[in-house]
């Protein structure tokens, strides 16, 4: 039948990869950690080292050691889950931090200067069960739909920011605006992503 | 302890992003080790980044392919060891722990260079530009008046000073910028250290200070 609705048809059901929810991401990392189940990880490698990739990239690090970071980002992956806290992060908000701090220690040769995860290591039973389905990635998509809103000059500084690796001052004479400038517009837009975003928490 | 200054917003951005001097950074992550509030608010702005990392896709403008040369790689260690990484117990002590990794975990033991009587300072190992160092300075003294190109963070760790903004005791983040002209006087019974860093040379707004603004470098 031309009509069927998709999926009707029960011959080629085993072949229909069910659509992955963005909310499975920090959930599937979570449980990767806790079972150490290596196709997780290919999952997990497959959807995030592409965008390590290309962030990596952006931030500046040169591209013949693109590759070598991001192999080295992605390894951390899998030696640092141990340390991954679902009530506290989206699996995407983890990984970028690795990411970033990974791709500084490259490019400055000295690490960036981070509060370890183990100074606020997770309150033990609850946390290292997996976590009530991913409150943490409906915030990362909700985040994601809010920086869309913002508007374009508060936009702006924040891909300077994170994409660009620029500081305030930095930005200031970029855009030939004051310092001042700069700092009230990625207030406005670190408010505004806090309203939008917060809400829930 | 009971914290009463807090780091700016666009600071936690830009610590987020990783757009800080190492510096800048390292008084950040001090502040944010002693500062559940901060730390609340650094996952938000953390937020932005995975956000912002799960958006990168289908960009033709940068070579982001991957091929299963990687991933084979990568199977191949995920069977390795790691070298283990037990976090030593830290030990009690009113350093924050970023901190400590570079002066120790003791400030009775970090070595102090004198600019005037009464005011020490020691330089931490950052070379870009800006000031990173840790300063001591004695109740009653006060830093020459200034103002600064960019901004300036500290983090107080022992004592507690005043200046036109307030009263900035141990915990608390003096986090400014170029808008703020200010002179900090010690008020409390011992010596006030605290953690300094700026993004650019500041800005004496007297001869004097601009007289030894080559000597002091602050």
């Amino acid at each position: 039948m031309k009509n069927s609705p998709p999926g009707d048809d029960v011959e080629n059901l085993a072949s229909l990869k069910p659509p992955r929810a963005s909310e499975d991401w920090t959930e599937m990392l979570a449980l990767m950690a806790e079972t150490r189940d290596k196709s997780l990880y290919v999952d997990l490698f497959r959807h995030f080292a592409p965008r390590v990739k290309a962030y990596v990239l952006r931030l500046g690090v040169v591209p013949s050691a693109a590759e070598e970071v991001t192999q080295e980002i992605m390894l951390a992956v899998w030696r640092k889950a141990h340390l991954f806290n679902a009530a506290k992060a989206a699996a995407s908000t983890w990984i970028f931090t690795l990411a970033r701090n990974q791709s500084i220690d490259w490019m400055r040769s000295q690490k960036y200067p981070q509060y370890e995860f183990d100074d606020q290591k997770p309150e033990t039973s609850e946390a290292a069960s997996v976590p009530s389905a991913g409150e943490a990635e409906v915030l990362s998509d909700r985040m994601a739909a809010a920086i869309k809103t913002l508007p374009e000059n508060q936009a702006q500084v924040i891909f300077m920011s994170f994409f660009e690796g620029r500081s305030h001052g930095e930005i200031a004479n970029r855009l030939d605006i004051p310092l001042g400038s700069v700092k009230s517009r990625l207030r406005l837009a670190s408010e505004k992503l806090r309203t939008l975003w917060g809400d829930a928490v | 302890m009971k914290i009463n200054h807090h780091l700016d917003d666009a600071t936690l951005v830009s610590y987020s992003a990783g757009a800080l001097s190492q510096g800048m950074a390292l008084v950040v992550a001090s502040h944010l080790a002693i500062c559940p509030e901060c730390q609340r608010r650094n996952e938000q702005t953390d937020a932005i980044g995975g956000a912002l990392l799960d958006d990168l896709v289908d960009d033709s403008a940068v070579d982001d392919k991957i091929d299963d040369g990687m991933l084979n790689d990568l199977l191949a260690k995920l069977d390795e060891e790691p070298e283990v990484t037990t976090a030593a117990p830290w030990p009690k002590t009113d350093i924050p722990r970023p901190l400590a990794e570079y002066v120790g975990a003791n400030l009775e033991r970090v070595e102090w260079k004198r600019i005037v009587p009464g005011v020490y300072f020691h330089e931490l190992p950052f070379g870009n530009g800006g000031v990173s160092r840790l300063l001591r300075i004695a109740p009653g003294k006060t830093i020459l008046p200034h103002s600064h190109e960019g901004n300036e963070l500290t983090l107080i760790l022992r004592g507690s000073f005043s200046d036109e903004l307030g009263r900035f005791a141990a915990g608390d983040v003096a986090d400014l910028d170029d808008q703020v002209e200010h002179q900090p006087l010690v008020d409390s019974s011992e010596d006030c250290i605290c953690l300094v860093a700026t993004d650019a040379p500041l800005r004496f707004t007297t001869w004097f200070g601009r007289l030894v603004q080559p000597i002091t470098g602050f």
